[in-house]
């Protein structure tokens, strides 16, 4: 069920270039259920800036009643989300969105992430791995300075790191990974840009797939009608990804 | 107990605080958050008579203390609206104002035939207003004798009290209200968004893909005010006010200004439960202001 709730932060740290882990205690982290949903967080209590920001959830201990967040601060927005200290308070609506059918898979996972389309490949990688399906772990940044939990997908499976400027791993796209690596996999899960998503689709076309959009959002909750997308179902039809998505089986979204 | 209720063409609202037509779908989404019967009404989305996909995206960008968009008056058309979102509303004791829109005469008055004869539609809201639509909408709004003979066409077939939903984006907004009142309106619901755009100040472009997109959110707030303010004193027709709303003490400003009720927009999306929150507040902020019903404080700036 979609809460709001001012949620207290218990970590938060800078994990990479611009990339900061927030970790927020409440009652509404028991409510999520699939990997992939994401929360709409009011970053000020003031008009400014106005609108919420859709942020991933990267990783969810229901135990401790926490989630964390990993997030890139460029803009004013999630620049002020990133000056949040232990023990303040942040407006959080979710769990909001269709997340990752890990029941999908049924031996072993191609998990295909860009940038910050990462963070919610690492919950879908832990919910996974307890279910028994391996996982290969598909990782794309923009150089070494923009790496985080690489370790951290190591412990969960195979893991392969490209950098745009080589910096780290090898050298080009995910995409330059995937050209090397056998296909022995059932199931592909994907979240990054949408140029990213269009080549893991067209790379794959025989595999079952699930892709991650985005699109600039109003709401978050399905009423304003700014983040739909066409779909290839019909011409008239159409899909929000905030609420039909953010996850779509592969060759329902027209980009 | 300060008396919240309001009496307007065709609506007796149990308060003054309505979603506005857009920034609300047809109420599922607010559904799963609370009970919709607490609202005064609900302005549904515009319903146009053929499915309407809208514009392309990016369709919203932030600006300060305020959004743009372009939508593109999507919607999924007068028969789903009529057969599917309609129905499903009814389970609520909520009356609906229903938003018509279109880009001929002829739209207009077939959407409001049929869908005015819906048991839960108790208004209609006429948008001649939309900036984000290129033909049609805005080009009723923009020019008086126009607007006038819009509303009588439409005020011709509707089954039940019509308000037209006016354009800040004019010379002179008196002029569209005195039109649409010669025209047989039965009331005004005010304002649309502003024209405006943004710039992506790294490539040039601008950040709607509409290139230009309609402003709402607290920064409109003054420019709706004043507009209210003027209107509500040259035309008998009440005026649903709305623009920048955020809390309680705005509902206060606007029904000050001269409007009856006060409906909500982009708060709702900063606040999804902002509504329900205002209904809860304003019996108290009545009291401490000295009014015991909302009615008494209906153009109050004007009686100073």
């Amino acid at each position: 069920m979609i809460k709001q709730e001012r949620m207290q932060v218990v970590k938060q740290q800078q994990i990479a270039h611009h990339i900061f882990e927030l970790t927020v205690q409440g009652a509404l982290a028991n409510e999520m259920a699939e990997p992939g949903q994401f929360v709409h967080i009011r970053v000020a209590d003031s008009f400014e800036p106005l609108l919420r920001r859709p942020i991933s959830v990267a990783s969810i201990d229901l135990e401790a009643s926490q989630f964390t967040m990993i997030y890139r601060a460029e803009g004013r927005g999630t620049g002020l989300l990133a000056e949040k200290k232990l023990g303040d308070t942040i407006d959080v609506l979710g769990p909001l969105g269709h997340g990752f059918p890990i029941e999908a898979a049924e031996k072993k996972a191609y998990l295909i992430g860009g940038g910050i389309g990462v963070p919610p490949l690492y919950e879908l990688a832990k919910q996974l791995n307890a279910r028994g399906i391996q996982t290969v772990h598909i990782l794309g940044f923009e150089s070494k300075q923009a790496v985080f939990y690489e370790e951290k997908f190591r412990e969960l499976g195979e893991t392969h790191i490209a950098t745009v400027d080589g910096s780290h791993g090898t050298q080009g796209f995910v995409t330059h990974i995937l050209n090397e690596l056998p296909t022995d996999f059932d199931t592909y899960y994907s979240c990054g840009p949408t140029p990213m998503l269009e080549a893991v689709q067209w790379a794959y076309p025989q595999k079952k797939g699930f892709l991650s959009y985005e699109q600039r959002m109003g709401c978050g909750i399905g009423a304003c009608f700014a983040c739909v997308c066409r779909t290839t179902k019909s011409e008239t039809d159409y899909i929000k990804v905030c609420s039909d998505g953010p996850v779509f089986p592969a060759g329902v979204v027209i980009s | 107990m300060s008396d919240l209720t309001v009496k307007l063409p065709g609506l007796n609202l149990k308060n003054p605080i309505m979603p506005a037509s857009g920034c609300f779908g047809f109420g599922k989404e607010y559904a799963q958050l609370y009970d919709l019967s607490q609202l005064g009404a609900i302005m549904i989305k515009a319903t146009t008579v053929e499915t309407r996909f809208g514009n392309p995206t990016p369709r919203v960008a932030e600006t300060a203390s305020g959004m743009l968009n372009a939508i593109g008056l999507q919607n999924p058309g007068l028969e789903k609206v009529t057969e599917q979102e309609l129905p499903w509303l009814e389970q609520y004791d909520v009356p609906i104002i229903a938003n018509v829109a279109g880009t001929t005469t002829e739209d207009y008055v077939e959407v409001a035939k049929m869908i005015s004869q819906s048991p839960n539609v108790h208004a209609l809201e006429i948008n001649i207003s939309c900036p984000n639509v290129k033909q049609g909408g805005i080009t009723f709004g923009t020019d008086p004798d126009v607007a006038r003979e819009l509303t009588r066409a439409v005020k011709e077939v509707s089954a039940v009290p019509v308000y037209i939903k006016l354009s800040p984006n004019v010379t002179n907004i008196v002029s569209i209200a005195k039109a649409v009142e010669e025209g047989g309106a039965d009331g005004i619901t005010m304002i649309n968004t502003l024209l405006g755009m943004r710039m992506d100040t790294k490539t040039g472009r601008p950040i709607i893909a509409n290139i230009t997109g309609g402003l709402s959110g607290p920064a409109i707030k003054p420019v709706a005010l004043r507009m209210v303010y003027e209107v509500s004193q040259h035309t008998k027709l009440p005026i649903i006010g709305m623009g920048g709303v955020t809390n309680v003490d705005d509902v206060i400003d606007f029904l000050s200004a001269g409007a009856s009720a006060v409906a909500v927009g982009t708060a709702n999306f900063v606040n999804p439960f902002v509504c329900p929150e205002i209904i809860g507040q304003l019996p108290e902020r009545l009291h401490e202001l000295g009014f015991d019903s909302v009615e008494q404080l209906v153009g109050r700036s004007h009686r100073l």
